[in-house]
């Protein structure tokens, strides 16, 4: 990443800082989702990935990493060139924030030639509309790096990580898929942890096959989040799950 | 005053539930459902029926939102805004369980083999219960059910079993059908799910299943605010066809307007799908429509308008009987006090009607040759003689409309009242 580039991430994360409330804003267009203010497929069909990847638009490729919650885009950059044949999407609920991932990915490839043509962001509320993005058992990997603790009891269904939503994420994930959580919040790692454990429809992952992934050192210090964690010395809590088939 | 707005909001969601109607499979009995009241007629007795409870248990005290018959008909249920989940006994008519829900109730339906009863919060969440009574045919009061599955953050419109009973179907405002694989072991909850039918392009109201008469296939029909129906395979999430009825009633009978664009709000089919009725939110008659279970299509058969103060609320096709019944009605109709009124009118010979093998009307009953005669008419719409009622009535088909719109439509605030909203927000009110 050039200097440059971490210069724009500063500037736009101190616009991230300030209320929420400046991200609302009414939209003049109407759209198909009377009560959301972005557009949203009304199908997994209806979507027109060529504009997302338009190198891989003859390749028949289906996406199979999603980065919920994706916030700056910090983790799609590292991945892509790791998995430059897989196609990558990040799920972002505010506006600006996944204006600055597009931008940010359309800066990369134009000046890295043929790179970052597999990772683009959509803004959308992904524990709402996650099945219109994405088919059953397309995906390979989830990822839910540090998401909002929503701290209070009566909130905790508005956890994105939550048994409801894990019937859908086992819904999109393929089976032997897997699911990425870290946060530097115990308590919600530990209530992660908890409601993976829990779910029939996913298993835990030993230490050992995570020390041999590559995908899981990333999720630490990849993103935004995790560099402010890691600079503030905090601990971090992971639960990495995978999806098995359902037995009766 | 900002109070103010937010009360009579609240009001006016909680203002003028829609009369529902459900029949008993075989035709035994047919059910109406108006305000807290169930109103139940026993079409073999001829007979009005009187429910009877445990003394102890609370009875419905709010508008009813969802009734249904079991697959065989021995069971019955009724839920709404009262959180009350009540199952009845159609042989005797007697309460065997009520369960309290925390949210109110939009949609409950019984398991096929009649053991549990599940129903849908206003939070997204199905729960179910077992349905037991124990040794003494004493009834348990007062149980908690076990949360099933959830949509996330969405009213639940429909639920309904597979007729094989391998899935159960939801269907919420956010346009989406889950299909979910109904477990042997219910603790652990239904966390497989088989399909997403997404493709509505607005709230989806109604669902409806039907089979091949030897059960090798069933597929699903969803009617929805985007003025389709639509038939899926629920297994694969597939849509196969789409009935846009705004366009197709607009070919068939030009004359007749089915307005802007009008949301399908009920639905109801003969077990095959030979015919599928639906009600269209503010007109004055019914469409009828067939599937072709083979073809996988299906169409718009008929449209039937009758007498311009008629707006169904409910329907219901009987299979053995060949008949339509509709029903009209909403509660809290206040000002003009008809709120104890429903309306009902029965077309008999439905696949012969629709065949054109009687000309192009419809054989809407006389209230005497209705099934149960006067006596069901006084029972269920509460009054024989309603004709004398017409202004009543034109209240009540106004009432009907607001009914429809404020339960389905999704509220829109202007920019103003959305910040307001955000302020008042409970949750938002102790952080300051
Ligand atoms: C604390 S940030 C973490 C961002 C990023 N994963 C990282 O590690 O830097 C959580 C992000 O999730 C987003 N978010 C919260 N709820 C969401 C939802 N329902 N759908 C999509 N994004 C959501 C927020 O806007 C925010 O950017």
């Amino acid at each position: 990443m050039s200097k440059n580039d971490n210069k724009i991430t500063e500037g736009k994360r101190q616009s991230a800082c300030l209320p929420r409330k400046r991200f609302y804003r009414a939209r003049a267009h109407s759209n198909p989702l009377s009560d959301s203010h972005f557009p949203i497929p009304f199908s997994p069909a209806d979507t027109d990935y060529s504009q997302h990847y338009p190198n891989f638009v003859h390749s028949n490729l289906k996406i199979q990493f999603a980065d919920i919650g994706c916030g700056f885009g910090g983790l799609l950059i590292k991945l892509s060139p790791l998995f430059p044949n897989t196609l990558m999407l990040g799920m972002e609920l505010r506006d600006k924030v996944s204006e600055y991932v597009k931008e940010r990915i359309l800066a990369l490839r134009s000046s890295n030639l043929g790179q970052y043509e597999n990772i683009s962001v959509v803004r959308t509320n992904s524990m709402k509309y996650l099945p219109n993005y994405f088919g059953k058992a397309q995906l390979s990997k989830m990822f839910f790096l540090f998401p909002d603790p929503h701290f209070k009891e009566k909130n905790h269904r508005r956890r994105v990580i939550s048994i409801p939503l894990l019937d859908e994420y086992a819904y999109v994930l393929d089976v032997g898929g897997i699911i990425y959580t870290i946060t530097d919040v115990e308590e919600l790692g530990d209530w992660m942890k908890h409601c993976l454990e829990t779910h029939p429809l996913f298993a835990t992952i030993t230490d050992e096959e995570l020390s041999v992934d590559p995908v899981f050192e990333l999720l630490a210090c990849a993103t935004e989040e995790g560099q402010k964690v890691a600079r503030n010395g905090g601990q971090t809590f992971h639960a990495v799950y995978r999806r098995i088939a359902f037995v009766e | 005053m900002e109070e103010e707005i937010l009360t009579e909001e609240t009001r006016r969601e909680a203002d003028a539930a829609p009369a529902l109607i459900s029949i008993h499979p075989l035709q035994k009995s047919i059910a109406l459902a108006l305000g807290s009241e169930v109103r139940i007629f026993d079409l073999e007795k001829e007979n009005a029926v009187t429910l009877t409870d445990e003394a102890c248990s609370p009875s419905h005290s709010d508008a009813i939102r969802a009734i249904c018959f079991g697959a065989n008909g021995s069971l019955f249920a009724s839920a709404g805004d009262d959180k009350l989940v009540k199952v009845w006994r159609t042989d005797t008519w007697h309460c065997i369980k009520t369960v309290h829900s925390d949210k109110r109730v939009s949609a409950v339906a019984i398991s096929l083999d009649g053991l549990f009863v599940t129903f849908a919060d206003k939070f997204g969440i199905v729960w179910i219960e077992r349905l037991e009574e124990d040794g003494q045919g004493q009834i348990s009061v007062g149980t908690k059910a076990v949360p099933l599955l959830g949509h996330y953050c969405s009213i639940i419109t429909s639920l309904k079993f597979s007729p094989d009973g391998r899935f159960i179907a939801t269907a919420d405002r956010d346009f989406k059908i889950r299909i979910t694989v109904f477990p042997k072991c219910l603790p652990k909850g239904a966390h497989e799910i088989q399909s997403f039918c997404l493709g509505h392009t607005d709230f989806v109201s109604c669902l409806a299943f039907i089979h091949l008469p030897d059960f090798r296939q069933s597929l699903l029909l969803s009617g929805s605010g985007d003025a389709t129906v639509r038939l899926w395979d629920h297994v694969s999430g597939c849509l196969l066809d789409t009935c846009d009825i705004g366009k197709q009633a607009g070919l068939l009978k030009s004359n007749e307007i089915i307005k802007d664009f009008p949301a399908v709000t009920d639905i109801n089919a003969f077990p095959d799908g030979s015919l599928v009725a639906v009600v269209i939110q503010g007109f004055h008659g019914v469409v009828i429509l067939k599937c072709d279970v083979s073809s996988r299509s299906i169409f718009v058969a008929k449209i039937v308008s009758m007498e311009e103060n008629f707006t169904p609320t409910s329907l219901v096709l009987s299979s053995s009987a060949n008949m339509l019944w509709m029903v009209m009605g909403a509660t809290n109709v206040s000002k003009s006090g008809s709120s104890e009124l429903a309306r009902l009118l029965v077309i008999s010979n439905v696949d012969k009607y629709v065949s054109n093998e009687q000309g192009d009307c419809p054989v809407i009953l006389e209230d005497k040759n209705i099934p149960g005669g006067e006596k069901l008419l006084l029972k269920l719409q509460g009054s024989v003689h309603l004709a004398k009622q017409d202004a009543a009535f034109t209240a009540a088909a106004a009432a009907v409309k607001v009914a429809m719109q404020n339960l389905l439509a999704k509220k829109q605030y202007s920019v103003e009242k959305r910040d307001l909203r955000k302020r008042n927000r409970n949750d938002r009110k102790f952080k300051k």
